[in-house]
């Protein structure tokens, strides 16, 4: 081998090294009944490690630093928070009693947790690790969502069929929109112009104005071969080009695609059972779904809306969240 | 304890901020209205034969209307509607009417009831009970959903005909088809037996029905398990079925039938897997967190009949605000009507049948420590709702409302 060739292996290996830390995305899911997070790399869709945690974990939600993972484990009465580089839990951050779902402020500083047990949210103080005050909002508050500017939070509370508008900065209520019943997810369009609230029961999802918090449309579902009652609506995301909006429909196994300039329902894609929440990867080309009674994930390509490949997880998936 | 003061003192402290702040303007947000929910109980000591574990509880169903006005009143701060109990523990019929015609005297539309239904027909057959509409919390009773149905009846827990029905399509979902049906000799008891093979001849199981006359000492005596055992190796000796369904309402010999055939063979029907419309074990679609703050509350677990109540009052606290009126007659006419809609942890929406006033709803199969299934089973399939399929369907039914 000639000199040459050999500094040409050597600046090789070395441009490969360089480009060795762009590894590729990670996908994160919760299981409920596997008190654990399975850790799957995004191009082989293989499990690189399940990660054990507190018991029952369910809504995740990642830093804006992209380097650590919140998980609500609910029946451990906390939030564990999971080191990405070590995959191991790091710390505990107070919760309050029954922690389900929650939301972090676009800046990172806050988490604002839906304590499903006592009727409260809980502020939480990252940097001080506490939870600096509660709001109390209706019966079993579940979904939560931070408006862009971070000046609005929203709750959903699944008993008292509300979503609550409530003022970031001074915690105050600004409304409480009447929605259908067991309203599970909320979910702001990239603009913060509307909201977006699931309701499981109701099997529908109210578009709620967030200036005026008036249900500017309702989405209702229908599917042929499928029984009307299996048609529940939970998660939602919405693409970050505002064109799409995907609604999981729980034990009816699909996922609707909507247009989210007209509101109609181009599409309903076959998932797997009893589908949960949903995730984008970070180029928006694939979208991922949680499904929590055939305990695996299901992931749908965009540009075409077909369902590409089912990946099994843990026992009895429940979040997923989309890791660069 | 300390700490509960504090967070309620939180909670106080936030819901000024809240009322406050409501949207509703300054005036506005004092005019809080209030809203009465009578509450009307025949209170009568129930006790299990043969068992001295899990006694019925002397509060079975005001626990499950308290828990319900707690509910409601969390929902109600949101809309400025506050909600109240009016509770009327009656030990005898004659104090249960007094107070059911004072609560007429006083303007209620309706009146969640937890009375027998003799009792209930009696009430509904008052002058005053006229435009009443008598939320019926914890009778199972398919007469009173049938030839004796009444225009004011609305009632909530499933009717014995839709337990017996959630039952047999999970037979036939099993592919059990042949039943030995064992009948006790209470009234009651008689018609389980008459749900079961009413249940059974319309799913096309084949029935073979003995009467269960045994008075034997009592299985809790010492050596007692030899007698039993011996009795009922006897008693489904040369009998070939597939499933025994046992129809003994309070309990007096049916918990003594399993593992004592002389084939091995499951017990199922009113012990051993029991269709109910409650269940200790159950936790899906957010029971959990109904079965936790029943247990907060009463330091107990929830029964059918605290199901029922609390389905009651939070069906009056649904219509209150859904239809944004405290006047009891607007109330009363939203349960009646067609967009009512309740939930109630069983991940579908529960409305009123309008030919009988019963509540749709699934049924969940289950023994003391597991949910078995959830009835109406995949497969059975109606024309309009799927939960039509379990108990009297309009064709058949013999309520004609007046």
């Amino acid at each position: 081998m000639s000199s040459a060739m050999i500094f040409r292996a050597a600046l090789s290996a070395s441009v490969l090294l360089a480009i060795a830390p762009a590894r590729a995305e990670r996908i994160l899911v919760s299981n409920e009944r596997g008190n654990s997070i399975t850790v799957l790399n995004a191009d082989t869709l293989e499990t690189i490690k399940t990660v054990p945690v507190g018991a029952r974990p369910r809504g995740i939600v990642l830093s804006k630093d992209g380097k650590t993972l919140y998980v609500c484990t609910s029946d451990a009465d906390h939030i564990e928070a999971l080191n990405l580089d070590t995959l191991a839990v790091t710390k505990t951050i107070p919760s309050g009693p029954d922690p389900e779902l929650f939301a972090l402020s676009p800046d990172g500083t806050t988490l604002y947790v839906a304590n499903e047990n006592d009727n409260m949210v809980s502020v939480v103080d990252l940097a001080e690790n506490r939870i600096t005050t509660e709001i109390p909002v209706g019966v079993e508050p579940e979904g939560m969502a931070v408006s862009p500017d971070n000046k609005v939070i929203v709750n959903t509370s699944e008993t008292t069929s509300m979503a609550h508008f409530i003022d970031a900065t001074t915690h105050a209520s600004i409304a409480n929109v009447l929605v259908d019943a067991r309203p599970r997810f909320a979910e702001f369009s990239a603009d913060g112009k509307l909201v977006w609230v699931s309701s499981e029961v109701g099997g529908t999802v109210a578009i709620i104005d967030a200036e005026t918090h008036k249900i500017v449309k309702k989405l209702t579902f229908a599917i042929p071969g499928v029984p009307k009652e299996a048609i529940q609506a939970v998660g939602i995301a919405l693409s970050a080009d505002g064109n799409l909006g995907f609604v999981a429909l729980g034990p009816a196994s699909r996922v609707a695609v909507v247009d989210a300039h007209t509101f109609e329902v181009k599409k309903y894609l076959l998932v797997g059972q009893r589908v949960w929440h949903l995730a984008f990867s970070g180029d928006q080309k694939r979208l991922y779904t949680v499904n929590g009674v055939s305990n695996d994930i299901s992931v749908i390509d965009v540009p075409s809306l077909k369902v590409t490949k089912s990946v099994p997880v843990g026992p009895l998936p429940w979040g997923i969240v989309v890791a660069p | 304890m300390g700490c509960w003061f504090v967070r309620t003192g939180r909670i106080l402290a936030g819901m000024v901020v809240l009322l406050a702040s409501l949207g509703f303007g300054p005036a506005s947000a004092q005019q809080i209205t209030n809203i009465e929910i009578p509450y009307l109980s025949l209170v009568v000591k129930r006790t299990i034969p043969q068992a001295f574990l899990d006694q019925p509880a002397a509060d079975e169903g005001v626990q499950g209307a308290r828990l319900a006005i707690a509910d409601n009143q969390t929902t109600g701060k949101f809309v400025n509607q506050d909600f109240h109990l009016n509770e009327a523990l009656e030990p005898d019929e004659a104090s249960v009417i007094a107070a059911f015609q004072k609560f007429v005297a006083g303007g209620a539309k309706f009146v969640v009831t937890d009375v027998t239904p003799p009792v209930l027909l009696k009430l509904a057959d008052l002058p005053e009970a006229k435009g009443v509409t008598l939320l019926d919390a914890t009778s199972i009773d398919d007469a009173l959903r049938g030839e004796n149905c009444r225009v004011n009846f609305l009632h909530l827990l499933p009717s014995r005909a839709m337990m017996a029905d959630a039952l047999m399509q999970y037979l036939v979902v099993k592919n059990w088809r042949h039943i030995l049906l064992v009948i006790g000799k209470a009234p009651l008891d008689k018609l389980w037996g008459d749900a079961f093979r009413h249940s059974a001849q319309k799913f096309n199981l084949s029935i073979e029905e003995k009467p269960w006359t045994y008075v034997g000492g009592s299985q809790r005596s010492d050596t007692g398990h030899y007698e039993i055992s011996a009795e009922v190796a006897r008693f489904t000796q040369g009998i070939s079925y597939d499933v025994l369904v046992v129809a003994d309402q309070i309990g007096r010999f049916g918990y003594l039938l399993p593992y004592h055939t002389t084939d091995p063979r499951p017990v199922v029907g009113t012990q051993g897997l029991v269709p109910s419309a409650w269940a200790r074990p159950f936790e899906q679609w957010g029971a959990t967190q109904l079965q936790n703050r029943f247990h907060d509350q009463t330091q107990r677990w929830m029964t059918d009949r605290d199901y029922g109540a609390w389905m009651a009052v939070r069906a009056v606290g649904e219509a209150a605000t859904r239809s944004g009126s405290a006047d009891p007659a607007a109330i009363a006419a939203y349960l009646h009507g067609d967009t009512f809609e309740l939930a109630a942890y069983k991940g579908a929406r529960l409305s009123f049948r309008p030919w009988d006033g019963q509540l749709r709803q699934p049924v969940l199969l289950a023994d003391t420590q597991a949910l078995v299934s959830v009835s109406p089973q995949p497969g059975f399939l109606h024309q309009f709702f799927e939960l039509d399929t379990l108990g009297t369907d309009q064709p058949e039914t013999t309520c004609h409302l007046q």
